[in-house]
């Protein structure tokens, strides 16, 4: 083995699927101990590329080496026996089984005797090394989703993985797991390991990564770019290819009447705990109140509260109708929309067509509607509608939405949300996971509505994101509105401290 | 010339794609069981002739197909709409119990003097049978809408309590001089066959064929078209394939549970009406040979699509009588396996492309 070669090259790499050409001549070096990044737009043939590395797909033509040597993977296995190992984002663990036990699947030792006890000494050992904590005799559906993550990474450890490949993993992630995500892969890339990390924010390429390669549509825009030196703006430019205007124009608008009123909320989470403890807020027509706070305090629930997936205590009123405790058509009656935070198993039916994922909400009303059945040549043609004025990326409307993009599906759900001219829009999260085009689309399409004179509730986790859109920005914590600031004039720090749980000054 | 295959994911699907597998796996089937026939010695085609005489060979026997495609049809649709909306209806057997008894009582109490009009006997017949297949369906139906029992437990065990609550009449109350069946019900209450009309037409002598095989078409137009058009149809494939979705989209999910229980329930009620009323013209036992079950096959193999549960239907009858003449007689169970196997591996020609290379072929 050549101990100078690069970990990684592949050259050259053709993919190809049915009408797309997936990856057109991509090349890749990875240095030995560098964290590389692979940035990208949604669809730019990153997990394409990741995953012929992996050996799931084939390349149609171009060469691999690994450490200098040629490979040519037919399955992960041979991929995994050259060292390779992917953490994929979907965690692929078994929920009842130990993180132990989780970690030896398909392992040759042990043979029979599960002497589970020398094995748990051997991952304790492991996470030392690398600065990963988690209980290697606790269950995986006890953990959290950062911990579950640590799980995948020691897997690939475990199966003496010198070249990691990270697919998108801070998408799940809270803030401050990010944080300790970034550490680890530092830590491991200071001990020898190769990382490929996979990412659509450019913040975490600035903050983690030496090198960058930029994948555009199929091809390479930048090819192990120094990060050094490097802005935002450049990344940006090089993933879209055109100067992406990050802060979206927002018009001055006086806010009108009070569309949305709670009233001292309460309501449990899933685990039958208290998640709102006495919430109070009023949204106005043609104001965008954003909800800042770490996630999981109390968020989604006060998102399913006013849409009326979740039974609470209070009062919740819009344009003076109550709607609290009542069923989600009542709601949905009251001209309230909601983006939801899981677009693939909330707002959308991933074997239906386009067309009938675009009727979800109004299927009822005329002129789709009509007494007991359902007009689908008209349905058809809103969502044509739809999907040419929003710009989504499908082959037609008969697609099934299951096999539209992340950034595609997103639109989709927003353009149903927005078109039936809502009096009140739930966001939440709605920018998540989303590449930077999306994102911006997005924004505007939110922007848009506020212009029009609809209320819109913001619930985010990014603080760049309230403090360009919105009006007024309120601050959650453990269930609890610690303060309500006025966003052109917010200090960070005090958001932040409000974040933390620590009360602020009110209005 | 070595070959290589390339298996690709498909994008779409071609709309004649899932009926030419469909045939073409029933075709390969009958191939399949002519060469083991011929292996333990048999005649394929001999036996092949005789399999075709004995289901269509003459319009008796076809009318013997189609007699025996009527409940499987009807049984077929109520399973399609339920497994639409993934609920795992497997009660279609006590449910065509259910409304064979409810169809029974209005002879047999009688809830209708037997000298009305035929129009009128019959119509309380039928909507008696559906009532009966409803309520069978509504049970499990309600315990899972309001308290989450699972329906696949709830409609097997209604299944066995029909069956003995049947029994339990025709051994007792109605028993006919100790036989356990019911005496023979009064002509106003069979319904219409084609022999009936053998005077005026010589044609339809002997043959069996019966009115409930519309009932089985006009159920296939029902459902095809909410599906294809309604509302309900729409609501039950959101909640089908996401019912977090449907409910995110203000649709009330307990109730279509409910609805979708108690709809299928009477669908196979109607089936046990039109078996009593067109066949065996009194209550007794064993009047299913497990149409319910072969039922939720048929559903499957149709892909829940109305119309194409009646080919399906047809050609399980066609085993069904074909079994009663073919020696071995286990030929029949033996090609309806194979036929079940064929068409399930063939979905993966749906979800994927075969391509045929040449190995030497340059792929760059």
């Amino acid at each position: 083995m050549n101990s100078l070669a690069h970990a990684v090259e592949m050259k050259d790499i053709v993919i190809r699927f049915p009408g797309v050409l997936a990856n057109d001549h991509v090349s890749l070096t990875l240095r030995k101990g560098e964290i590389h990044a692979l940035l990208g737009e949604n669809g730019a043939g990153k997990s394409t590329l990741m995953n012929a590395l992996a050996g799931l797909y084939k390349p149609v033509s171009g060469t691999t080496k690994v450490n200098g040597e040629l490979v040519n993977f037919n399955s992960p296995r041979d991929a995994i026996a050259k060292g390779i190992g992917m953490v994929h984002q979907h965690f692929m663990l078994v929920p009842t089984h130990t993180v132990t036990e989780n970690i030896l699947l398909g392992m040759d030792e042990p043979r029979f005797f599960m002497n589970l006890k020398k094995f748990n000494k051997k991952i304790l050992e492991l996470e030392e090394q690398y600065g990963l904590s988690v209980d290697p005799e606790a269950k995986i559906w006890q953990l959290p989703v950062g911990a579950q993550q640590r799980v995948e990474i020691l897997k690939t450890l475990y199966r003496g993985a010198e070249i990691l490949i990270m697919d998108e993993p801070t998408a799940v992630l809270a803030p401050q797991e990010i944080d300790d995500l970034m550490a680890t892969m530092r830590s491991m890339a200071d001990q020898g390991k190769s990382i490929i990390f996979i990412t659509h924010k450019l913040h975490e390429v600035i903050a983690v990564a030496d090198r960058v390669t930029v994948l555009r549509k199929g091809k390479v825009t930048a090819q192990g770019e120094k990060i050094h030196g490097m802005t935002k703006r450049n990344l940006a430019q090089l993933m879209v290819g055109r100067d992406v205007v990050f802060n979206v124009v927002k018009e001055d608008r006086e806010a009108g009447e009070v569309v949305l009123d709670i009233k001292d909320i309460h309501a449990e989470n899933n685990k039958g705990l208290q998640a709102l403890r006495g919430i109070s807020l009023e949204v106005r027509s043609g104001e965008i109140l954003g909800i800042a706070g770490v996630g999981g305090n109390g968020q989604s629930e006060l998102a399913e509260v006013i849409t009326g997936l979740r039974e609470c205590e209070g009062q919740i009123e819009i344009n003076g109708e109550e709607i609290s405790n009542k069923p989600p058509i009542k709601a949905i009656n009251q001209g309230v929309s909601h983006i939801p935070e899981d677009r693939t198993t909330v707002g959308s039916a991933p074997s239906l067509s386009i067309t009938e994922n675009a009727i979800m909400k109004g299927y009822c009303q005329e002129p789709i509607g009509n007494g007991w059945s359902i007009n689908f040549t008209r349905a058809g043609e809103h969502a044509q509608d739809l999907k040419e004025k929003y710009n989504i990326l499908a082959p037609n409307v008969r697609t099934p939405a299951g096999k539209l993009s992340g950034g595609n599906l997103q639109k989709l759900i927003l353009a149903r949300e927005i078109s039936c001219t809502p009096n009140l829009i739930v966001a939440m999260q709605p920018t998540r996971g989303l590449d930077v085009g999306a994102i911006e689309a997005i924004r505007s399409l939110l922007l848009e509505q506020r212009q029009s004179g609809t209320a819109i509730l913001l619930i985010s986790e990014e603080l760049d994101e309230l403090l360009s859109l919105s009006d007024r920005i309120a601050v959650i914590s453990d269930g609890k509105i610690m303060g309500t600031v006025i966003a052109e004039d917010a200090d960070i720090n005090e958001i932040g401290l409000m974040m933390t749980g620590s009360s602020g000054e009110r209005e | 010339m070595a070959i290589r295959l390339k298996v690709e994911k498909r994008v779409d699907v071609p709309r004649w794609l899932p009926l030419a597998t469909s045939i073409g796996s029933v075709v390969l089937a009958f191939i399949i069981g002519g060469i083991i026939f011929k292996i333990v010695g048999g005649k394929p085609f001999v036996a092949a002739r005789f399999f075709y005489q004995a289901v269509f060979g003459n319009w008796a026997v076809f009318s013997d197909t189609m007699v025996k495609a009527t409940p499987l049809i009807l049984i077929g649709i109520a399973c399609a709409i339920a497994f639409k909306m993934r609920l795992w209806n497997i009660g279609a057997e006590g449910q065509f119990y259910a409304g064979a008894f409810g169809a029974s009582i209005v002879v047999l109490i009688p809830i209708i003097p037997l000298d009305s009009p035929k129009v009128l006997v019959i119509g309380l017949m039928m909507l008696m049978g559906m009532i009966f297949g409803a309520i069978w369906g509504f049970i499990p139906g309600y315990l899972k809408a309001k308290y989450k029992v699972n329906e696949i437990i709830t409609t097997l065990m209604l299944n066995y309590i029909i069956i003995n609550w049947n029994n339990f009449w025709i051994f007792d109350k109605w028993s006919d001089r100790g036989f356990q069946m019911t005496a023979t019900f009064d002509r106003v209450a069979w319904l219409p066959r084609l022999a009936d009309y053998a005077k005026q037409f010589k044609a339809f002598s002997g043959v069996t064929l019966h009115l409930g095989v519309l009932f089985g078409i006009a159920a296939a137009i029902l459902v095809w078209w909410i599906f294809r058009y309604s509302r309900w149809g729409y609501e039950i494939k959101l909640i089908g394939d996401n019912p977090e979705a449907a409910r995110y989209a203000g649709i009330n999910i307990s109730k279509n549970i409910i609805l979708v229980m108690a709809f299928s329930g009477a669908l196979a009620g109607l089936a046990g009406m039109s078996e009593i009323s067109g066949v065996v013209h009194r209550l007794q036992e064993s009047i299913s040979p497990g149409y319910g079950f072969t039922g939720i096959i048929v559903a499957w193999l149709a892909k829940l699509n109305p119309f194409a549960i009646i080919p399906v239907s047809v050609l399980f009858a066609g085993l069904i009588v074909a079994g009663r003449e073919l020696q071995p007689a286990g030929l029949s169970f033996l090609l309806q396996g194979i036929i079940l196997f064929m068409l399930i591996s063939s979905d993966v020609l749906l979800r994927y492309k075969i391509h045929i290379l040449p190995t030497d072929e340059e792929t760059a």
